[in-house]
């Protein structure tokens, strides 16, 4: 235990120091690679945890994001207050369609297909609503800006770095938390086995919602950065189902259920994205679709040699876990 | 001894086929409970009934004078009945450990008091020294064991057990009966038990039920019902060890 306390506190150290050594693509590559840590995160929660698997995150992104964005645009209404709506209405979301699919029993991948279906309604849905601009976008006012203006949730690149590091230090803690609680006791023994769990006094539908509504809730508040990192909203981008594809690869390649998969994963997908097309550019290929081949092969790499993510052999070569 | 559990005029039937018709039945408080018979009799019907599993289409099942039948299988545990099942069910990636705390959860809520618990009911069943494992590394005998430990750390007043000695070894099989005999005495439960290894049944029930197709054909005492013909003409046949 003391030994996994250290390596974390050394981890924190150096990313906190990073921006000091760090030059401006670094910092955004880390940015990046922390807002797919957290994102995946949120996503693990559902799936990891409880066993329920959701192939339309993008969804609870998109809603985190079209709600604080749409506030900030038409009422000028900052992000600090725009996030609990954004929050709430992701969770919200994720509660209607859990409720919808595990009352009439629908589970397994058909759950997973309505999820995408859910994902896909809402972007058509957006693509047709003016008042977001519809599919044109909608373009958040940005001014440049050097200083950091914690109100309005505006700053340098170094700002959204601390953000995304704090929101993702968060998500650890607090999933870390969860898995401790009766909640993830409930929710990992409704994943193994639900008719068990029953058989327990489990009531695992709303144990089910729990997961669902904590999971979304979080993703939206990707939603929230996504939109005032990035200023520009489209629904044909950010409800895509490739970006919810995108969310569960890291959970998926670091190891789905642990606690710091998902964030092996992303930085290991995110360095791996980035140095294919830095490598690619400086070797001079400019074969279309080598960058594709190469991930994928990749990909598959891990999946048939380390089953379980990168994560569980890791932890046990770095004597954290047997 | 009063009933803790009555069950009246149980039937069920799936797509037109009787499982279960006019089934009644007491299990009286403290005591230890078989219910025998042929194979397609109807036993783990009657169970499903009782453990919520399925709704009765007419009859009702009363435990501590509280009608449950209809109740969800969760609400069923909640109300104090735990179970077990035929086909073991453990939660194969959790620690033998932690699938007990997940039934010690359900009357300690935190989970510190939970794993006081379920560590305290891993060495009444033996399993101790698998307390770190995943369950999905243990034998069929210790995983029938974990099932038991994991009902029983919903604190049930009832314990249903179905055919939880099947599979195992004549050794095996006794150490458990030991174990069972022990819980009406030390834990103040009642076992409604489902068997097929009648040297178990012979063992452990002081009453017993015979269901064939559907129907109660006798109940008793042991003896009394093994030495019933109708019993033995149905069930039992000629070649049966005892």
């Amino acid at each position: 235990m003391t030994r996994a306390a250290a390596l974390l506190a050394i981890l924190a150290v150096l990313a906190v120091a990073f921006p000091w050594f760090a030059g401006a693509y670094a910092l955004s590559i880390a940015t990046l690679i922390l807002y797919f840590a957290y994102t995946t995160q949120a996503w693990n929660v559902m799936m990891g945890f409880a066993g329920q698997l959701s192939l339309g995150h993008a969804l609870y992104v998109g809603i985190g994001a079209y709600a604080a964005g749409a506030l900030f645009f038409h009422l000028g209404i900052g992000p600090w207050a725009g996030l609990p709506l954004a929050v709430a209405a992701a969770a919200l979301a994720g509660v209607a369609i859990g409720a919808l699919a595990f009352r009439f029993g629908v589970s397994g991948v058909y759950f997973a297909l309505l999820t995408i279906a859910f994902a896909e309604f809402t972007r058509i849905a957006f693509d047709h609503l003016s008042w977001t601009g519809g599919p044109g976008g909608m373009f958040l006012p940005v001014e440049q800006r050097d200083t950091i203006d914690l109100l309005a949730f505006r700053g340098p690149p170094i700002f959204y770095y601390y953000a995304m590091l704090a929101l993702t230090a968060g998500a650890l803690a607090l999933c870390w938390r969860l898995l401790g609680s009766r909640a993830g006791y409930y929710w990992q023994a409704i994943r193994e086995d639900e008719d068990a769990a029953r058989a327990l006094g489990i009531a695992v539908f709303r144990w089910k919602l729990l997961a669902i509504a904590i999971s979304a809730g979080m993703t939206a508040i990707s939603g929230v950065f996504f939109a005032f990192y990035y200023n520009n909203l489209f629904p044909e981008q950010i409800f895509n189902t490739g970006r919810s594809i995108e969310i569960i690869l890291g959970s998926v390649i670091g190891g789905v259920g642990t606690l710091f998969g998902p964030i092996v994963g992303a930085a290991v997908l995110t360095l791996l994205s980035e140095g294919i097309t830095e490598s690619l550019s400086a070797l001079g290929w400019a074969v279309p679709g080598s960058k594709q081949v190469i991930y994928g092969v990749v990909l598959l790499g891990v999946v048939v040699f380390l089953p379980q993510g990168i994560w569980p052999p890791l932890a046990r070569r770095l004597g954290l876990a047997r | 001894m009063t009933a803790l559990l009555r069950a009246t005029g149980l039937a069920k039937s799936f797509r037109g086929v009787h499982a279960v018709r006019d089934v009644s039945f007491e299990v009286a408080e403290g005591s230890i409970t078989a219910l025998i018979g042929p194979n397609g009799a109807g036993k783990t019907t009657v169970f499903n009934l009782i453990a919520g599993v399925h709704a009765p289409d007419a009859g009702a099942i009363q435990f501590r004078d509280r009608a449950i039948h209809g109740l969800r299988p969760e609400q069923v545990c909640a109300a104090g009945i735990g179970r077990t099942f035929q086909l073991v069910k453990p939660f194969p990636a959790l620690s033998v450990l932690d699938n007990v705390i997940v039934g010690a959860l359900l009357v300690e809520r935190k989970v510190a008091a939970a794993r006081t618990a379920a560590r305290a009911i891993l060495g009444k069943l033996g399993l101790d020294a698998r307390a770190d494992q995943p369950a999905a590394a243990l034998t069929l005998s210790d995983r029938k064991r974990l099932e038991v430990a994991r009902a029983l750390a919903t604190r049930p007043r009832l314990l249903l057990l179905d055919e939880v000695m099947a599979g195992l070894r004549p050794t095996e099989c006794d150490q458990l009966v030991e174990v069972f005999r022990d819980l009406p005495r030390s834990d103040g439960l009642t076992i409604l038990l489902i068997e097929h290894v009648m040297r178990a049944v012979m063992a452990l029930a002081g009453h017993i039920a015979v269901l064939d197709r559907g129907e109660v054909i006798a109940r008793g005492a042991p003896a009394e019902v093994v030495a019933n013909p109708a019993v033995l003409s149905c069930y039992l046949g000629e070649d049966t060890e005892l």
